[in-house]
């Protein structure tokens, strides 16, 4: 009999920008750990918060988003989301609210753990759920919250009047800040964060718009995993550097004909909403194992913050996907989608998240109209995975593709 | 050629056997759910009643939830696709297809050709499904086979106002409890089902011709309430329920004659 040899795997490159992006995002977590240790003064921030201001002024802070979606993926969304159940909060809250209000109580999950917060940084241009969580935590613990309302923008651009508006508050959470910490702003400082950030920033959507290469050099579901370090991570100067190393791989990959996804591309497609975190890899797997790339999605683009100056930055944080109006949060979709030869809409009709699965019915009907495409939604979860059928999935992915399939024989 | 379609859904499982795409030799439906024997009877029935081995089979195609574990199938497609293609088989001119099925509930667009364009499917929950008419007529101690006349002796139908099954259970009992006649809790429960069905439907586009498919479309009570939503005909033909089947095997069919012609 023939003696069975098992494949060994090469070891992976350290200084490749996969497992400098993986450091980043555990380092954040260990970082956060030994500074409280040492007794600094830890945050929870949430993620569309101006990281820039934390990071100028040398705090620490960690993101509940981030270790939510980190719990749920590694299998204890349900275990958290029971435990805030148990305490009263309704399953039709969000769970990474449920996860985090739960962790808070718990202090300790063997998925993901961070230190408990002195204080919490709050924006609501991502979600307005998050000021009721964030708002819990502050009273459950006796912590300061810091809030900045980034209200939702119903007109295309940004008013001067909006940006007047947040950049007060903006000013007013720097002092806050200030004297909960003692530590002091410094705009020389703010100038090299910023330049940092953009740097960053930049580099992560070129190497995202590195998708309008057919075939794309990377598997999509990469952003989901790498998007973490743009979540927690802008301001650093060795996050820049790898994305920076991140751009250049997808090029390098273009250049030789290879990609991170590791099947024939036949069908390109958007994901629109956040990734179904406890049911990743049924979901990667269900559109991996049909040769359809997911080569874009509005979340990664969410955390590309390009702006010239303090102000201007308050524009753009006034600017996330989730805060513009239908007509402006739609023509970014459709960029994505023409950049980027999209074949077919995905929508993740997230249970989570009521803003975001209730603006798109409307939107992803505009979308496929005109970009000519055919969409297809999902029921599941970001976190809780008791709102997602396999089946379900399964079936509505193989219709896409078979859509998809016949639209290309009529061409 | 012959060609078998076989549609594993998730309370039967049901087969079809073409001749040329163009005859249906034989049929079977047997009630049995996703992972049980119920697939390998549907079969050797319609073998049995067709007079062919599965030797004769020119391509088999499954479809339907249980498609993936189907072993015996050269091809496997969406219910979807084969729903479509059924429908466009049975009726040339139908542009929407109503498919309703024991936990699922599915509208479809077909293009010019027949093709699916477009699709919507209900959401996790059940209700608007054959497993709620199912839980319904327990309730009620009839036959999933008697709504359809009960319904059509309502004089008032009542309201059934939950989608869901278990709270809708509960509300039924309430109208029993309160003297609402049953017939009338039959057309309610009919109407329920219609008013969810008819919000798919309208996601999609009621683009005229309209027709129903799947089990649920036998109940002559559901279709009547769908076609007072929807304010159009909604045509049937007693081969609903063996729409995905047939499609399967008119997909097979399909398949094997472009090999031959290329």
């Amino acid at each position: 009999m023939a003696e069975e040899v098992k494949k060994q795997r090469p070891a992976p490159d350290p200084n490749s920008a996969k497992m400098r992006l993986r450091k980043i995002a555990a380092d954040a977590y260990s970082d956060a750990v030994e500074a409280k240790k040492r007794g600094e003064l830890v945050g929870w921030c949430s993620s569309n918060f101006p990281v820039e201001i934390p990071e100028t002024l040398g705090l620490t802070v960690c993101y509940p988003e981030n270790q939510a979606a980190g719990i749920a993926a590694r299998g204890g969304g349900e275990r958290m989301c029971s435990e805030a159940e148990s305490e009263g909060y309704s399953n039709d809250i969000c769970a990474y609210a449920r996860i985090s209000l739960a962790y808070m109580k718990l202090k300790s999950a063997p998925e993901q753990d961070m230190p408990l917060p002195d204080y919490v940084l709050c924006a609501n241009n991502i979600c307005n759920c998050m000021i009721k969580w964030y708002e819990n935590i502050a009273k459950e613990l006796n912590i300061p919250m810091i809030m900045i309302d980034i209200p939702f923008n119903p007109d295309y651009e940004v008013s001067e009047a909006e940006i007047d508006y947040i950049e007060a508050q903006m000013w007013d959470a720097i002092h806050q800040l200030e004297k909960i910490t003692g530590h002091k702003w410094s705009d020389e400082k703010f100038r090299q964060v910023q330049q940092i950030s953009g740097r960053a920033s930049k580099a992560w959507l070129d190497a995202t718009a590195t998708a309008r290469y057919v075939p794309s050099p990377f598997n999509g579901f990469d952003l989901l995993n790498h998007m973490a370090v743009m979540v927690t991570a802008r301001g650093k100067e060795e996050a820049a550097e790898a994305m920076d190393k991140l751009n250049s791989e997808y090029e390098e990959n273009h250049l030789n004909g290879t990609s991170t996804f590791h099947a024939e591309e036949k069908y390109r497609i958007m994901f629109e909403g956040i990734a179904c975190w406890p049911w990743l890899r049924v979901t990667s797997t269900g559109l991996k194992g049909r040769g359809i790339n997911m080569v874009t999605t509005i979340y990664a683009d969410a955390f590309g913050f390009i702006y010239k100056d303090f102000r201007d930055m308050c524009r753009a944080y006034a600017e996330v996907p989730n805060c513009m109006n239908i007509e402006h949060a739609r023509d970014k979709r459709v960029r994505l989608c023409k950049d980027n030869h999209v074949e077919g809409l995905l929508v993740h009709t997230n249970r989570s998240c009521k803003l975001w699965s209730g603006f798109m019915p409307e939107m992803s009907r505009q979308i496929g109209k005109e970009c000519n495409i055919p969409v297809v939604s999902f029921d599941g979860d970001q976190a809780d995975p008791r709102n997602f059928s396999e089946a379900q999935y399964d079936t509505r992915v193989q219709g896409l593709m078979e859509i998809m399939d016949t639209n290309k024989e009529a061409k | 050629m012959y060609t078998l379609g076989v549609d594993i859904g998730s309370t039967t499982a049901k087969a079809v056997i073409l001749e040329n795409g163009e005859r249906i030799v034989a049929s079977s439906i047997i009630i049995a759910t996703v992972g049980t024997s119920g697939v390998q009877n549907a079969v050797t029935e319609v073998l049995d009643k067709s007079g062919l081995r599965m030797e004769d089979m020119t391509a088999v195609v499954a479809t339907g939830y249980g498609r993936q574990t189907y072993e015996q199938a050269d091809y496997q497609i969406s219910e979807l696709s084969c729903h479509a293609i059924g429908a466009h088989f049975v009726f040339p001119d139908v542009h929407t297809v109503i498919d309703i099925g024991g936990q699922d509930a599915k509208v479809l667009s077909l293009n010019e050709r027949g093709q699916l364009a477009n699709f919507a499917m209900n959401d996790k929950c059940a209700a608007g499904t054959g497993r709620f008419l199912d839980v319904m007529a327990s309730i009620l101690n009839l036959k999933i086979s008697d709504l359809e006349k009960e319904a059509a002796k309502a004089t008032e139908p009542a309201q059934i106002s939950s989608t869901c099954t278990v709270f809708a259970e509960s509300e039924v009992i309430s109208q029993l409890a309160n003297g609402v006649k049953i017939p009338d809790v039959v057309a309610g429960i009919c109407s329920s089902v219609a008013s969810r069905v008819a919000s798919l439907v309208r996601r999609v586009g009621v683009q005229e011709k309209v027709c129903m498919t799947g089990g649920v479309a036998q109940n002559g009570g559901v279709r009547l309430a769908l076609e007072k939503e929807l304010g159009v005909p909604i045509l049937y033909d007693d081969k609903a329920q063996l729409m995905g089947a047939l499609g399967a095997s008119l997909y097979a069919f399909n398949k094997e004659n472009k090999k031959n012609n290329t």
